[in-house]
């Protein structure tokens, strides 16, 4: 096995999508046996169960009893065969299903207005639709291929992690602050990426037309593989989202992180890349002509002089006139801003991974994150399934604890998901429900008295 | 004289707004002829009786309005000429002799194409899309108070942000009339505060400021609101009348009014291209040529990135798909052919897993069971690709290089390489499509193009033409 370390050093040799990096993989995969296992003692079912109910388990005459019942899920088993339209009255039909056919995925569809399990008795009417989802979104590394040069395709590392962290930072304050959204769960996708998870009664019931105008007000990317600019941002001034965007998150994000830590500048390829996307010939053959100059300038970072060199420029009093600075603002927003899969949130019925799955290719438990501590989050130390089982066996089986995750890292997660994000959102959860019922019980005694 | 009872042929909505009566009957007199201000929410039928030419007649009129403004929008026309193609398709197609008939003649064509459009999906889309446009912009072009009264109308009843809300909010305010092109609001300006969800396409182009759930409309936004509940009015009834079509008025007007109805929608819309008809037997080895020699630039593309990359996103895959099936590439054949591409690049076993699926599910035979329909122009030209993707329309989503470059390839003059800028800089990309194809086959195309699978059926007719005054 190979295990010498590449280096990572500024040479010219790194390539996009060129770079062939050794595998660091220990023993501790992924293996059907381990996730018999985790499924047996671990998966949080209660927990999954409660946070899927959305208070309608309980005894309120207010709740919907069959609201459970009509949500599908689907499973990926060993083999690739794929089971979809998966439905269960209760906990314990779901845990013992789960456990019996050991899926090595779980996704989460919507809450359709009938049973799944009986939908072929609908099929004629249309009656069979969906009535509720969360809103939903997949932000996935290899989207930004063309701007990481550190890893491509399914790799991540610390260096490219922070464009995860800056999307959820510029999303997370967006759907909070912009769209009045409380109980939205972020989740580490196991490998590459982070899916979110809006909760709040209003986003499960949002129509498509709604849920579209959501993704195309987070839609920036205007690029594609035929044009040359991957974002441009045109009008007199920016959306007050956007300004905020950049100025809280986008900004410093590209300036203390991704600048240096993805070597921007370091290569010819590499700066002729923005050189690319300002369009005033003198401003660029300028810079231009200092780069390919001094090769070293000894002790001051490449990347960040450069950068003080051109945003100097475009920002000089000389060039303010013609919208130079502008551009400045499209640079960062091309290397930093969230790139969302958007065909995956603008529709009710398309599936999503669940949470505290594990990846099949990596063994990573898919994990909560922590939106106001993303920063701190590191994917490539989140537990696998064999770590998580080594834990289990090494505990002290004499200390009383009444879940088993309890003696394994697995447990900081599930008491996160718990007290910041299923707490908060059963107790609204009822409120509303209360809140619902009270008002159909007074029509109706209206209705009566009349 | 065949007479039908319109209302009776209509489902209405049950209503959870208390409004006043919505339908305003032609009570006004009709002496002026320019009391055309009238704006009709079509709330219900009313109890008129309908000659049988006037049912199709009032129709086709309303048709053709329509018709236009999907043919406005897709040659990617601004808000202020959309404006004016509408007020012109108006004056053109939905006069009446007698005054006072101009207002039945609206309502009567509007529950006509009801009947006609509530049959499918698509039907219903577009002229739900293509009603809320036509009144949009009359509603634009009433006067404030006609405005205020379909606000009432409607259930609206919002009222304006205190003068100190404002000034919490100016300055943000501030930054989004600039951003849109509106002058800096002045201190008592009106604004209002609405949820968010009542304007998706306020929030979806930005040009709203949101905070906690609530989007700040300007005055002149409101007719985005309205807009917005028009439409899901409209949709809803829809809906109903599609059941009351599909569970009574079809059997029962089998031959009276179905048969109009159904010839209506299929002689203007277009044809429909989910199922292939001349050139119904095409077979993979022959794909190649017919690539070069009759696909339109958006396919040709895809394919040959598809042959390079030995793969293409979803949005590609959709586009060239469904194309190919309009073609008349049968479903056994297109699994081999995407395989085979596929294969190159994921393994079979993977392509089979992963991809094959969807392919089945475009010839309905998965999920839905929905036998869809290739994309048209608009649909094509409104895509937004980004990253990685090759879908598209290469007139609208190319830099201008790689267009110049691509209709080089393709065989297209100099000359008429300047006419297709042209037009595609003035966002005519249909028209710019069409200068392509007359270029590279040498003869005229007046209808312009529409289809993608119009190119093609158009393309090899001209070919076929050829072939056989050559032999």
């Amino acid at each position: 096995m190979v295990t010498a370390a590449v280096e990572n050093g500024g040479s010219d040799m790194v390539i996009d999508g060129n770079e062939q990096k050794p595998k660091n993989t220990v023993s501790d995969g992924f293996d059907a046996n381990y996730l018999k296992i985790y499924y047996g003692k671990l998966f949080p079912y209660a927990d999954f169960f409660k946070w899927m109910s959305y208070g309608n388990d309980g005894k309120h005459p207010g709740s919907d009893q069959s609201y459970f019942g009509r949500r599908e899920f689907s499973f990926t088993l060993d083999n690739d065969i794929y089971l979809r339209f998966q439905s269960f009255n209760n906990l314990s039909e779901m845990e013992i299903s789960i456990k019996e056919k050991c899926p090595f995925k779980i996704d989460i569809g919507p809450v359709y207005s009938v049973d799944p399990a009986k939908r072929h008795a609908y099929a004629d009417d249309n009656v069979f639709t969906p009535v509720e989802r969360e809103l939903v979104f997949d932000i996935d590394m290899t989207d930004y291929d063309d701007v990481r040069y550190c890893c491509s395709g399914a790799d991540v590392c610390l260096d490219c992690w922070p464009l995860m962290t800056a999307a959820i930072k510029v999303i997370h304050t967006t759907l909070r602050d912009d769209f009045g959204f409380n109980h939205i769960l972020w989740v580490f996708s196991g490998r590459r990426g982070v899916h979110c998870w809006v909760c709040d009664g209003k986003a499960r019931r949002l129509s498509n037309e709604q849920r579209a105008a959501i993704a195309e007000y987070f839609h920036l990317y205007q690029g594609n593989e035929n044009s040359r600019k991957k974002i441009s941002l045109t009008g007199p001034v920016l959306h007050p989202f956007l300004v905020r965007s950049y100025t809280e998150v986008l900004k410093d994000s590209f300036e203390s992180q991704l600048l240096c830590s993805q070597k921007i500048f370091s290569t010819e390829e590499r700066y002729e890349k923005i050189l690319d996307m300002i369009p005033d010939e003198s401003i660029t053959s300028d810079l231009r002509g200092r780069w390919q100059d001094n090769r070293r300038s000894s002790k001051n970072d490449v990347n960040s002089l450069r950068w003080e060199q051109l945003k100097s420029l475009l920002q000089s009093g000389k060039h303010k006139a013609q919208g130079m600075r502008r551009h400045v603002e499209e640079i960062v927003f091309s290397f930093t801003y969230p790139r969302l899969d958007s065909e995956v949130t603008k529709h009710m019925n398309h599936l999503l991974k669940a949470p505290f799955c594990v990846h099949p290719k990596t063994g990573r438990i898919c994990v909560p994150i922590d939106p106001e501590h993303c920063d701190e989050f590191d994917p490539t130390t989140v537990p696998t399934v064999a770590q998580l089982l080594e834990e289990l066996n090494a505990a002290d089986m004499e200390v009383d604890s009444e879940n088993d995750w309890d003696r394994t890292s697995l447990g900081e997660s599930i008491r996160f998901f718990r007290s910041a994000f299923l707490q908060p959102l059963l107790k609204s959860c009822k409120e509303e429900i209360e809140s619902s019922y009270n008002a159909k019980v007074q029509q109706s005694k209206n209705s009566l008295s009349w | 004289m065949a007479r039908f009872k319109l209302h009776l042929f209509s489902a209405s909505v049950p209503r959870s707004v208390t409004a006043m009566e919505p339908y305003r009957s032609h009570r006004k007199s009709p002496i002026s002829t320019n009391s055309t201000t009238t704006l009709p929410l079509y709330r219900s039928a009313p109890p008129l009786e309908v000659r049988l030419e006037d049912f199709e007649l009032y129709a086709i009129d309303r048709l053709r309005v329509l018709k236009g403004i999907s043919d406005g929008l897709s040659r990617g026309k601004k808000s202020e000429e959309m404006e004016k193609l509408v007020r012109e398709l108006l004056k053109t197609n939905m006069k009446h002799p007698q005054a006072s008939e101009v207002v039945n003649k609206d309502i009567i064509s509007h529950f006509v194409l009801r009947l006609v459009y509530c049959r499918t999906e698509d039907l219903r889309k577009w002229f739900l899309s293509m009603e809320t446009m036509l009144f949009r912009h009359r509603f634009l072009s009433e006067g404030p108070e006609s405005q205020k009264q379909v606000f009432a109308e409607l259930g609206l009843s919002y009222k304006a942000i205190s003068n100190a809300e404002f000034e919490a909010v100016r300055d943000k305010l501030v930054q989004v009339a600039r951003l849109i092109g509106q002058p800096a609001p002045s201190s008592d300006a009106i604004y209002y505060k609405v949820p968010w969800e009542e304007v998706p396409e306020l929030v979806a182009g930005r040009r709203v400021f949101l905070h906690k759930g609530y989007a700040y409309i300007a005055i002149y936004q409101v007719v985005s609101l309205v807009a917005t509940q028009f439409r899901s009015y409209l949709s809803k009834a829809l809906s109903l009348t599609n059941r009351k079509w599909t569970s009574t008025i079809r059997e029962q007007e089998k031959d009276r009014l179905a048969p109009i109805v159904e010839a209506l929608c299929t002689s203007y819309l277009g044809p429909d291209y989910s199922q292939p008809r001349e050139y119904a037997d095409i077979s993979i080895k022959d794909l190649d040529q017919i690539a070069k020699s009759s696909f339109p630039l958006c396919m040709r593309h895809l394919f040959e990135k598809l042959k390079e990359d030995h793969h293409l996103k979803h949005g590609g895959r959709m586009q060239l798909g469904l194309f190919l099936k309009g073609v008349g590439l049968k479903l056994d054949d297109a699994l081999a052919f995407w395989r085979a591409e596929f294969s190159q690049r994921v393994g079979a076993e993977r392509f089979d897993k992963e991809y094959a699926y969807s392919i089945r599910h475009n010839y309905g035979k998965e999920g839905k069971r929905v036998d869809y329909s290739p994309y048209s122009c608009q649909k094509v030209i409104s895509s937004s690709p980004s990253v990685g993707d090759h879908h598209g329309c290469p007139y609208r989503h190319f830099s201008e290089d790689n267009l110049r470059a691509a209709l080089g390839k393709m065989g297209v003059n100099n000359r008429t390489m300047e006419d297709i800028m042209d037009k595609v800089r003035n966002r005519h990309y249909q028209l710019a499509c069409t200068l392509t194809f007359e270029s590279i086959h040498g003869s005229t195309c007046d209808a312009g193009i529409n289809h993608p699978n119009q190119y093609f059926i158009d393309s090899q007719k001209v070919l076929q033409s050829k072939n056989n005054s050559t032999s």
